[in-house]
């Protein structure tokens, strides 16, 4: 390679009001062509650096030092204008959320023809047309109804191929994918990275692809930059970073990868504390206004059971029906046909209080889970209402007790804004566990924390489950983690169980095709045999 | 720091308005009702401090009089509006349903009158004292409270802390009063204290209409209006009540930002 497409040269990038450094001194390079990943947990700083080579920093950031050479152009000295030119076909960018980053008040097509107009001079016969081939390009069955439909009526793997496809559009020499495919099901995350991949080799696009997660790394990038607290810890080649890392954080990133409990996984005996029959949950199909549909069947006729202390893995993409199972299981939202026994007693539509008090559900996301106005130790303590006879100071020492065992002694005072991701979802977990239930569902329980915490938070629910014994159906999309904590696994498609049977039976020999799909998807990094540099340059 | 100056600058202006409203009771320089015919459209005077009025009586005694009904009327009526509105409020947010339906349209229609035509339509039945202003506004308030209310707790209802609280078997009602009512006042705080303003305009223009409270007791409403005649030859007489009301307004706009952020815990920070 001769001089690089993309040189980050000593660059910090400091909050203008505290002078704090946000980006302290890193330096990278992209070849042409090359396909570049930038690993590191939230606050590392990897997107703002990112940002600042669109020439885009969010308010409050000022860059103190540094080059950054754009295709032979030095980023500070041009002027706005050049660098609104070189935005879209020098550099694009897609985005982590999906479901905001596209205009819902414009069409598909309009938002692409936007960047086409900008920059080139076509005709709007040509710019539909190339749109057109574009979107058929990144696999969309109906590109000319898509280019006339507006981005709400797509899921959001399919808006992130719009936005993919509209980036690619302008053939920009460096693609920034900042966490892409984070809001995605594992399969649909395949689906668009491997897009991304065919068109940045098909146009000769540079890759910068931010993540934090490995698996990812390893299956596409060529080469890898760690990034921690605003710095360049390891940089390489992605074999290098991932099988010989040299430095410590490298090291703790990929010892948090999920991986598989050595020992046999607890087969559990006896009758089942939980069972489930022909459980069946529809959607719409009601007096709604503008859905005209009959009934969705998100839930098409569930069998499981559940024993005391085991752990049951749904797994399934999106739209499988493996949370409204979770929920339906919980009698939170209404089936429509079905029987569920509990301790083999009917558990009735409207959930008895027995029922209720045994059962808990941790949430996905860990920010709306937890009211913002109630202190931690107050709500941790909320269950314990329900608990009969308890005396004030009793209630306090149990509270107490949770929140020491989940690490966080002393937090009971703090506010949940002031906690990160993880302790947040500390608190949740302390507060479904606080009663002492039977039964608990975790939905997508550690799919929104950094990898580091992953780790942590499975560890935690691990250690809860040793010691208080309930029953969990862990419910993910993501197959690694759920191949640390399952004893069996379920999988679920279109609101039907395809396949069941112990961990190691199906992470070994899937039998149902959409096992092997799910598994085949899954983003692993396979020491024995790295699968780096397989994206040829 | 700014915040503290909200709070800072809002607390001395109510304060010295609740302080006249007090003292007035007790105290003023002059009686704000006695007619002195001699002393007539008197300039601003080391006896007069603000001037006197068309039939001699002393400005400066009218205001602090006025300052005691002014404030008592705005804040029943407020705390009136608000309360009912955000009971409402809650109930039909949280309900959803029919009920909420048929809430909301009849919110609606009230909301589609003008505020001030069904104030007078009911100062009309009740007549013309504090209690029927209270009422008559208050009511005319309720509906854009109880929109508000509304809004938020439809968004709040749907987040997961409040099927958390469900998933630990609490009832309905409970998680009503503890989880989605502390969450949804934060814009009716911001809402109460321009509605005090409003409120303090509203009364202002009853008064003027002849519908508020009934002359000879002063309001800062009745006295602007009373002042209109005399807005070229005698100035003082509508801008000394004039300036009361703005920075009354000033101060609780500053007070209520103030209170916002009080009332919200990520807002609390050194």
């Amino acid at each position: 390679m001769t001089t690089p497409l993309l040189s980050v040269d000593h660059l910090r990038i400091a909050a203008a009001r505290t002078g704090e450094a946000v980006v302290d001194d890193i330096s990278f390079d992209i070849a042409r062509g090359e396909f570049l990943a930038v690993v590191g947990e939230s606050g590392s700083g990897k997107t703002v650096a990112a940002r600042t080579v669109l020439g885009l920093l969010p308010p409050g950031l000022r860059r103190t030092g540094g080059r950054i050479v754009l295709d032979g152009e030095d980023l500070a000295t041009l002027s706005p204008k050049r660098l609104r030119a070189l935005r879209g076909p020098v550099v694009g960018m897609v985005f982590q959320e999906p479901m905001v980053s596209l205009n819902p008040a414009i069409s598909v097509g309009a938002q692409m023809a936007e960047g086409l107009s900008l920059h080139m001079r076509l005709s709007k016969k040509e710019i539909r047309q190339r749109c057109l081939d574009m979107l058929a390009r990144v696999q969309i069955r109906d590109p000319a109804r898509t280019f006339d439909a507006y981005p709400h009526e797509f899921s959001g793997g399919m808006r992130q191929r719009i936005m993919l496809a509209s980036v690619m559009l302008l053939r920009p020499k460096l693609l920034i994918a900042d966490e892409p495919t984070t809001a995605l099901d594992t399969l649909t995350q395949r689906e668009v990275l491997d897009l991304m991949v065919g068109l940045a080799r098909d146009h000769g696009t540079s890759v910068m692809l931010i993540t934090h997660n490995l698996g990812l790394v390893a299956r596409y990038a060529q080469r890898a930059v760690v990034m921690q607290k605003g710095k360049v810890v390891e940089a390489g080649t992605t074999e290098q970073v991932l099988t010989t890392p040299r430095e410590a954080y490298t090291r703790q990133l990929i010892d948090a990868l999920p991986r598989r409990a050595t020992g046999i996984a607890r087969l559990a005996v006896g009758e089942p504390l939980m069972s489930v029959r022909g459980l069946k949950v529809e959607f719409g199909g009601r007096r709604q206004f503008f859905r005209q549909q009959p009934g969705l069947r998100a839930v098409d006729g569930i069998d499981l059971d559940i024993r005391a202390g085991e752990t049951v893995a749904v797994v399934g993409g999106s739209g499988s029906g493996k949370t409204t199972l979770g929920r339906a299981m919980l009698r939170l939202i209404p089936s429509v046909a079905g029987q569920i026994r509990f301790r083999g007693k009917e558990v009735p539509e409207a959930a008895d209080r027995d029922f209720r008090l045994s059962s808990q559900l941790v949430f996905q996301d860990p920010y709306s889970s937890l009211d913002p106005r109630m202190r931690v130790g107050e709500i941790v303590a909320e269950p314990l209402r329900h608990v009969a006879q308890l005396a004030a100071t009793e209630r306090t020492r149990r509270v107490e007790k949770m929140l020491d065992e989940v690490g966080l002694a002393n937090f009971a005072n703090r506010w949940p804004h002031e906690l990160s991701g993880g302790q947040r979802q500390r608190i949740a977990i302390a507060r479904a566990i606080v009663r002492g239930p039977l039964f608990v569902v975790a939905d997508e329980p550690v799919s929104a924390l950094d990898m580091t915490i992953q780790a942590q938070v499975l560890k935690l629910l691990e250690r809860l489950q040793a010691q208080y014994g309930f029953a969990c159906l862990f419910i993910s999309h993501d197959l690694a983690a759920v191949e640390q904590v399952a004893d069996r696994v379920v999988v679920m498609q279109g609101g039907r169980i395809v396949e069941q049977g112990s961990r190691d039976d199906i992470f070994d020999s899937p039998q149902h095709d959409y096992t092997k799909a799910l598994l085949a998807a899954t983003p692993m990094v396979d020491f024995a045999k790295p699968e780096a540099a397989r994206v040829p340059a | 720091m700014k915040m503290r100056a909200n709070t800072a600058i809002g607390g001395f202006l109510i304060g010295i308005l609740f302080a006249t409203a007090v003292t007035a009771a007790f105290w003023t320089p002059f009686d704000p009702l006695k007619v002195n015919l001699r002393a007539r459209l008197q300039p601003p005077s080391a006896l007069y401090w603000l001037g006197t009025d068309e039939f001699g009586r002393d400005v400066l005694s009218r205001i602090m009089a006025g300052a005691a009904t002014s404030v008592f009327v705005s804040v029943l009526t407020v705390t009136f509006a608000v309360i009912i509105g955000a009971v409402i409020g809650v109930i039909t947010g949280y309900l959803r349903g029919w009920t909420d339906r048929i809430i909301m349209a009849v919110n609606d229609a009230l909301l589609a009158f003008p505020g001030i035509l069904l104030a007078l339509a009911v100062m009309i039945v009740t007549g013309a004292n504090k209690f029927g202003i209270v009422l008559a506004l208050g009511i005319a308030y309720i509906p854009s409270v109880v929109r508000v209310v509304r809004g938020t707790v439809l968004s709040i209802r749907e987040r997961e802390y409040i099927e958390a609280s469900r998933v630990i078997g609490n009832s309905e009602l409970y998680s009503m009063a503890r989880h989605v009512l502390p969450n949804s006042l934060a814009p009716v705080a911001v809402l109460a204290t321009s509605m005090f303003g409003w409120v303090l305009l509203a009364e202002s223009a009853l008064s003027f209409l002849g519908l508020g409270v009934p002359p000879p007791a002063p309001t800062w409403g009745n006295l602007l209006a009373a002042s209109r005649p005399y807005m070229e030859s005698a100035a003082w007489l509508s801008i000394a009540p004039g300036i009361c009301i703005a920075l009354t307004l000033l101060g609780i706009n500053l007070l209520g930002d103030s209170l916002r952020d009080r009332l919200d815990p990520r807002m609390v920070h050194g």
